[in-house]
Order: structure tokens, then sequence, then C-alpha cells
């Protein structure tokens, strides 16, 4: 079998990885295999991840995609291009500057873009508000299940209420 | 450096928890960010410098100090780097570049934390065999530990940020690393990972992302962290362990009821080959440790104590050989003093 790089010399590196249901297998020639830093595993370069998180966000096609490249995140200076390039976001705040963005391919990553998680041993003060809201929320989703419409509005009333005393 | 931990085999490599003959380890990873601060990428030297002194001061503040050492990068030599990747302490990408990170390391090593990897804060804890519970368990103890010293930088709606969005709301990556010479053996193994892939779990090599197979041992890990509370994951990973486990076994039982002598013959020549080589390269060697581990999980070879297997697959790789050897060697004699080390320990010295 030929390098899948080169063409030229015998593919004696083969790669494989399973991601979502891919396989993906890559046969290389040890220069090229090097060349992208594979020859040794505790050298390699992994998976080129930037690479595949672009590919998740829209390509560029029209004047707007070419805006969103250009949008800033004020914490770190990031662009939403660097991000699309690189696929690694510079601080806390790229998640508010890039929100639209990253929504989209959350969902498609994760297929959900909502934390359901643990929440961080923090101040408790502030933790209370939080935990609260996130009962509530449960409720609202089981309220909607059953189709318990009155006591879902009246969830979501609190909920308002209690994300004002959050902020 | 590290030479306490050249002398001893890992932890997770004991062979003394659930289901040790199949998983040899578990593995949890929690990815953290320090609140309003760049992250490693984007951070200046200045600022990761000061990442790396609130990290000290929380693991000081929170007595961590006394269970374990800090080690700053910079020191570290490239057989070192390549030590502590063998011994899954670190990942391969953390010291590619060493300015101003650290790590922690517990003193059974039982937990490791990454400082300024692609997050300001990677938390790992392993245990032997099947125990994903108790290694999320280590591990959550150590992040309340810091949690309560440092503010980590977590949205209601996104969870605990990261500078991947792949690890983004729990930052969990749970894994196992489950041995499966049986489904490779019966050509069951690619069904297996296809099907294992459709439930939201990767497999992966050895030293995980982008690494290749060796000695017939994957890891498995969850795919997404955002939108699924830390127990689900951890328990659909469990759940598809114990079924790859079922797997595994029925598929060594077809072996020896349709191949038993091939089968044994191929076990009992691994062990000949291992007992008798002069030369022997890492892949070679893994391989047939795989047929001897194979060996002694189906009681073929029981004068052999699974934990010595394990601990030999981890001594032959690369850096743990020289470290233990105390010298720098080429390939070749690499692979003449791997087959020397081999020898000695299977005769029990």
């Amino acid at each position: 079998m030929l390098c899948e790089d080169c063409h030229e010399r015998e593919a004696n590196v083969h790669l494989t990885q399973v991601v979502n249901d891919k396989k993906s297998v890559l046969n290389l020639c040890l220069e090229c295999a090097d060349k992208r830093g594979f020859s040794n595993p505790l050298k390699n370069v992994p998976f080129p991840l930037g690479d595949f998180l672009s590919s998740m966000v829209d390509s560029p096609r029209s004047d707007r995609t070419g805006q969103i490249q250009q949008i800033t995140c004020l914490g770190c200076g990031l662009t939403f291009g660097e991000f699309s390039k690189y696929g690694r976001l510079g601080c806390g705040k790229c998640y508010e500057a890039f929100r639209t963005q990253l929504e989209q391919l959350l969902r498609k990553i994760h297929g959900s873009s909502r934390h359901c998680g643990k929440l961080p041993a923090g101040s408790p003060e502030k933790m209370v508000p939080l935990i609260e809201e996130r009962k509530l929320q449960e409720e609202l989703r089981r309220a909607v299940e059953e189709e318990k419409f009155e006591l879902a509005a009246e969830l979501r009333d609190r909920l308002k209420t209690v994300g004002i005393e959050r902020h | 450096m590290f030479e306490s931990l050249v002398r001893r085999p890992a932890r997770w490599l004991e062979a003394d928890g659930a289901e040790a003959a199949i998983v040899l380890s578990s593995r949890a990873r929690l990815a953290r960010n320090v609140a309003n601060l760049h992250y490693p990428g984007k951070a200046s030297s200045e600022m990761q410098a000061r990442v790396k002194d609130f990290v000290r001061l929380a693991l000081g503040n929170r007595g961590l100090l006394q269970t374990g050492t800090l080690f700053d990068s910079e020191p570290v030599s490239d057989i070192d780097r390549d030590f502590l990747i063998e011994r899954h302490l670190i990942s391969p990408e953390f010291m590619r570049d060493r300015q101003n990170r650290a790590l922690f390391i517990q003193n059974d090593e039982s937990v490791s934390i990454m400082i300024n990897e692609e997050d300001h804060l990677r938390i790992q804890a392993f245990q032997s065999g099947l125990e994903i519970r108790s290694a999320m368990e280590k591990a959550e103890k150590v992040d309340s530990e810091l949690g309560a010293t440092l503010d980590y930088d977590y949205s209601k709606d996104y969870g605990f940020l990261t500078s991947c969005p792949t690890n983004v709301g729990t930052g969990l990556r749970a894994s196992v690393l489950i041995h499966l010479p049986g489904l490779v053996l019966t050509n069951e193994i690619d069904g297996v990972i296809t099907q294992i892939s459709k439930v939201g779990l990767a497999v992966r090599g050895f030293y995980g992302e982008g690494t290749d197979v060796l000695g017939n041992l994957f890891q498995i890990s969850n795919q997404t962290t955002l939108g699924r509370q830390e127990e689900d994951i951890i328990s659909s990973l469990e759940d598809v362990t114990r079924q790859l486990i079922s797997h595994e076994e029925n598929a060594r039982m077809t072996l020896i009821r349709d191949a038993g002598d091939e089968i044994k013959d191929k076990i009992w020549r691994a062990y000949g080959i291992l007992k008798h080589a002069r030369v022997l390269s890492s892949e070679e060697a893994m391989n047939l440790l795989s047929a001897v581990r194979l060996g002694v999980a189906m009681g073929i070879l029981d004068m052999l104590p699974m934990r010595l297997v394990n601990e030999i697959m981890l001594l032959i790789q690369p850096a743990h050989l020289q470290k233990l050897l105390g010298e720098e060697l080429g390939a070749s004699d690499r692979d003449g003093r791997r087959a020397d080390l081999v020898r000695e320990r299977l005769m029990g010295r």
C-alpha cells in the first residue's frame, strides 16, 4: 500500500481513529508520518481538532460570514475567525462573544447546548438562587411533559423572579 | 527526576480493582479554568505564571501539598516527559512547550493535576480495574477542594467553561483502558467499535487521542460533556464497559471451544519467546504480552500474576526502560535491553 500523502513510498504507519461512528484510517510512510508528527505516539500531533471544529461551523460563503469571522471577544481579543482556525477559545468571555455561533456548534458536538451537571463549589449565597433556578427548571420541564400548563405558567413566572434575584 | 516513581509500579496497574482481568484501569478527568484569566493558549507568560501561583496557593491552602508534590515543568527532560506520558500522568500535549506549566502528583499516584495544559487545570484520578465511580470520587474531591479557593470559570448555560468547546459543561472525560484480544482474534472488534461509537463513546489507542492501538489495549471514553449529568456519563460508560466485558468473555469462550489447541499454542509460544528472546521491539513485546495476559486471564498461564504482566507492559515502554537502566539508549540498544528486562522479570528477578 502506498503512502496517502506522498503516493511514492510504502505506507508503514497506520493510524485508526473512531469518532462519532466514523472510522478513519490513515496510511502513511515513516517520512510523511513524521511530518505530521505521527511516527512516535509520544510526539504525535493529535487529531486536527481545529479543522474538525471549523468544518462544523458554517463555511465562509457570504459577506455576512466574513463579518462573523471578524467578531472579536472583548475579554481576550480572539476573533471568531481565529477560533474557527484553531478550535480553541481564549477566555470565558468568548462564550458570550461568539454565543450565536457556539450554540449551533455545541448542539452539533454534544446534541445539547445547556449544562445540567454539577454546580461549582462556590460561596453559598451565590449558589442558593442557582440551585433554586435549576430545581424550578426541572419542575417546569416535568409540568410541560405532563401537560400541566397552569402549573407550568406559574413556574415560568417564578423562574423569571429567581433569574432577576440572581443577577 | 521522578526516581521514586520508577522503582514502583503505577498504582493503576495493580490489577486489584473489579474486572481487572479485562479492564486495566479507569480514569476520570475534569477540565477547569480560573475565572477572569485568559486560557493558557491565549495567556501571556505573566498570566500563565499567575495561574500557576494561584493553583500553588490553593493546593497549599487546602492541605493538598502535604499529600503530593508539585513539579515545575521547565527542568523536566525529554525522557522524564515521555516517562510521565507512559505512566498516563500527563497528556502527550502537556509538555510540548514546558514554560509555565506545572504538574501535581499525589504520593500514591492516584491523582495528577496538569496546570496550564489546554485549560488552567486538568484534574485526573486513576484506579485499577473497572472503578470509574471511585476514580470520579477522587477527582471530585480534589476539584471541590480547589474550587473552594479558586473561582472557577462557570456559566449557568454552559457549565464549566473550557478552551475547547468539546470539553465544556461537566468538563468530564471518563475512560477505561480495556484489553480485548478475544474480540480482535475473532475479528469482531470492528463491529463492536462501530456499536460503541453509536452510543456517544470514542475508542482510542493506548495513549489516548490520536494514538494507535498497542497490545490489543483500547481506551473507551465519553464523547460529549454538555447536556448530561456527570452520573449519566459515568453510568453509560460503565454499562457499555460491562457489555464489552461480556462480549470479550464470549469471544474467549468461542476461541477455546473452536480453536482451543491453536489458542493455547499461541499463548505458550508468546510466553516462550518472551522468556528467551534476545531482541524485542516494543511493538512485538506488547503483542506477545497481550497473548500472555490473555493466557493469565484464562487460567492457562496460572503461575503468572496479572500484576506482573501489567507491570512489564509499562516497564518495556521506551522512557521507562531508559529510566530504569539509568541511561539514554538508541532504539536498537533498547530492543536488546528490553528483551533482557522481560526475561529477568518473567524469571522472577
